[in-house]
């Protein structure tokens, strides 16, 4: 290498290469360190979301037959149908094909999803309609003195 | 590829101007050079704000309900929702610290003076937009503290002659400071102030960019008597200076944030007693402590009252400096306001720290 020329010896790193690479990587932990926590912070928590395994709907007597009622259960609604021989009957009231509520109707004996018209039958079976699986259907159980019973509702 | 990306940017939209600009650009360099740096580090702290702002703005919840809880809850259960609460507590806090330190810098070296006049008074308006920020977010976590201080705070706006009671009303959205007062108030944050802040911080940098900086009397007299002043290149001499005291900074906020955590303390409740030691943030201490020894009348006239109006005052003197000071537009000493200045930061440290020991 001849006086006053710049270039560096073969195989060797230039200085300003070498802090310009000092720079990047000094700049890219920074992004990093900035992005990393934010990423983390903007996924949404998971909740300790308290698991709900029975509910009391009500009294026997508050629900007339050939009908339903959408309740509480846990954070999601579900469906209370009291079959026209009074039978009682539970699902969850989430349709499995886009999360719309479902309601029972009284005039065909089915629930019916307004959204995109899913209809189940009373088993939870999809009759027709887009809904790919059947409804999840809860245990009824009536607790309490002859005809002061408790609807109860538990997932099975 | 960066290249690439400038081409294809610069064909369609001529980047010349722009690329000139950033090219010729030069800092003047001399011994009082480092208060330049004051502004960038409250510019820095300024997007720290914005973006910590932005993310708290996802689980917070401004109702007297839910308020205090949602707080909790990015504490307790967001990860890393404590540094993003510690960090947006702590980056207010020394960014108005950091302008009032811009601030006492430009007044000391003149930076106001002509053609300057209007970048300080932006920058005047600046810190009052900050201080609205401060006393605004204050309360948005809905605890025992920020509740009192607040009713203490905007019950100060009462003094103010004639429209003291609509003021009072106004800020706190009823005769009281309730649910309503936090929504206001949350409102006031994160959308009218910022608002105002991006108009007045856009052409505080306009006109920044656009006059160069200013140098000290002294320096400007050396230029005139013939001396060249060494310039350094902006870009990117001097954006890297700049970069270089935005780590410092960031050095100093991430230490605050991770060994000072900012309290929470209790939730807000109206019918509490009000808590001992009950003050305001330290930047309004100084007025606080001053209002307190006011006695409660001075020549008939009742002390909050002339207090309250001594601050206005104070802050009409200041907005207009650049237009009182006429000696420094020609260059000139002026004893009165070096004083002026000089008794302003010794009056608001004294009462700082005596707010601090008498509370």
């Amino acid at each position: 290498m001849t006086t006053g020329d710049h270039q560096p010896a073969p195989g060797t790193v230039e200085r300003r290469s070498f802090l310009d690479a000092l720079l990047g990587f000094g700049l890219f932990a920074t992004a990093a360190s900035f992005l990393y926590p934010i990423w983390r912070y903007i996924t949404p928590p998971a909740l300790a979301e308290p698991v709900t395994d029975t509910v009391i709907a009500g009294k026997v007597s508050e629900f007339k037959a050939n009908t339903g009622a959408v309740l509480k259960f846990g954070t999601k609604p579900a469906l209370l149908v009291r079959t026209s021989d009074g039978q009682f009957k539970a699902f969850t009231a989430v349709c499995t094909h886009l999360d719309c509520t479902v309601q029972y109707k009284s005039d065909t004996s089915q629930i019916w999803c307004p959204c995109h018209n899913g209809l189940y039958d009373l088993s939870g079976h999809v009759i027709s309609g887009p809904p790919p699986r059947p409804l999840e259907a809860f245990t009824v159980n009536l607790r309490g003195e002859p005809g002061q019973e408790d609807v109860v509702i538990s997932r099975t | 590829m960066t290249q690439h990306v400038f081409a294809w940017l610069d064909e369609r939209l001529d980047l010349s101007g722009l690329r000139a600009f950033i090219a010729e650009k030069t800092v003047p360099k001399h011994r009082h050079s480092v208060w330049y740096y004051m502004g960038g580090i409250t510019l820095f702290l300024v997007g720290v704000q914005v973006a910590t702002g932005i993310l708290l703005l996802l689980y917070y919840r401004p109702s007297a309900g839910e308020a205090y809880e949602s707080v909790q809850f990015i504490v307790s259960h967001v990860e890393f929702g404590w540094l993003i609460r510690n960090l947006h507590s702590w980056s207010g806090n020394l960014l108005i610290l950091m302008a009032f330190v811009h601030l006492f810098s430009t007044f000391f070296l003149r930076a106001y003076r002509k053609p300057r006049e209007l970048t300080w008074v932006t920058g005047v308006l600046l810190l009052f937009v900050m201080m609205g920020f401060g006393f605004s977010g204050y309360l948005l976590p809905w605890n025992e503290l920020a509740f009192f201080a607040t009713k203490v705070g905007t019950g100060i706006a009462g003094a103010v002659p004639l429209v003291g009671d609509f003021l009072v009303r106004f800020l706190r959205g009823g005769d009281d400071v309730t649910g309503a007062t936090l929504t206001r108030f949350y409102g006031i944050h994160v959308a009218i102030l910022p608002a105002i802040t991006t108009v007045l911080l856009g052409v505080h940098l306009l006109l920044i960019q656009r006059q160069g900086m200013s140098v000290p009397p002294s320096v400007e007299k050396r230029e005139k008597a013939g001396e060249t002043i060494p310039q350094e290149p902006f870009f990117p001499n001097y954006v890297l200076h700049d970069v270089m005291w935005w780590y410092v900074a960031l050095a100093v906020l991430a230490a605050l944030a991770l060994f000072l955590p900012w309290e929470l303390g209790k939730k807000a409740d109206a019918f509490a007693s009000v808590p001992a030691g009950i003050r305001p943030e330290w930047y309004f201490l100084a007025m606080f402590q001053t209002l307190k020894l006011i006695p409660s009348h001075v020549l008939g006239i009742e002390g909050e009252m002339l207090g309250v109006m001594g601050f206005n005052v104070a802050a009409v003197l200041l907005l207009v400096m650049p237009f009182l000071d006429r000696r420094a537009a020609d260059g000139r000493p002026n004893r009165i306001v070096t004083l002026a200045g000089i008794l302003a930061v010794i009056y608001l440290i004294v009462f700082t720290i005596y707010g601090y020991l008498a509370a």
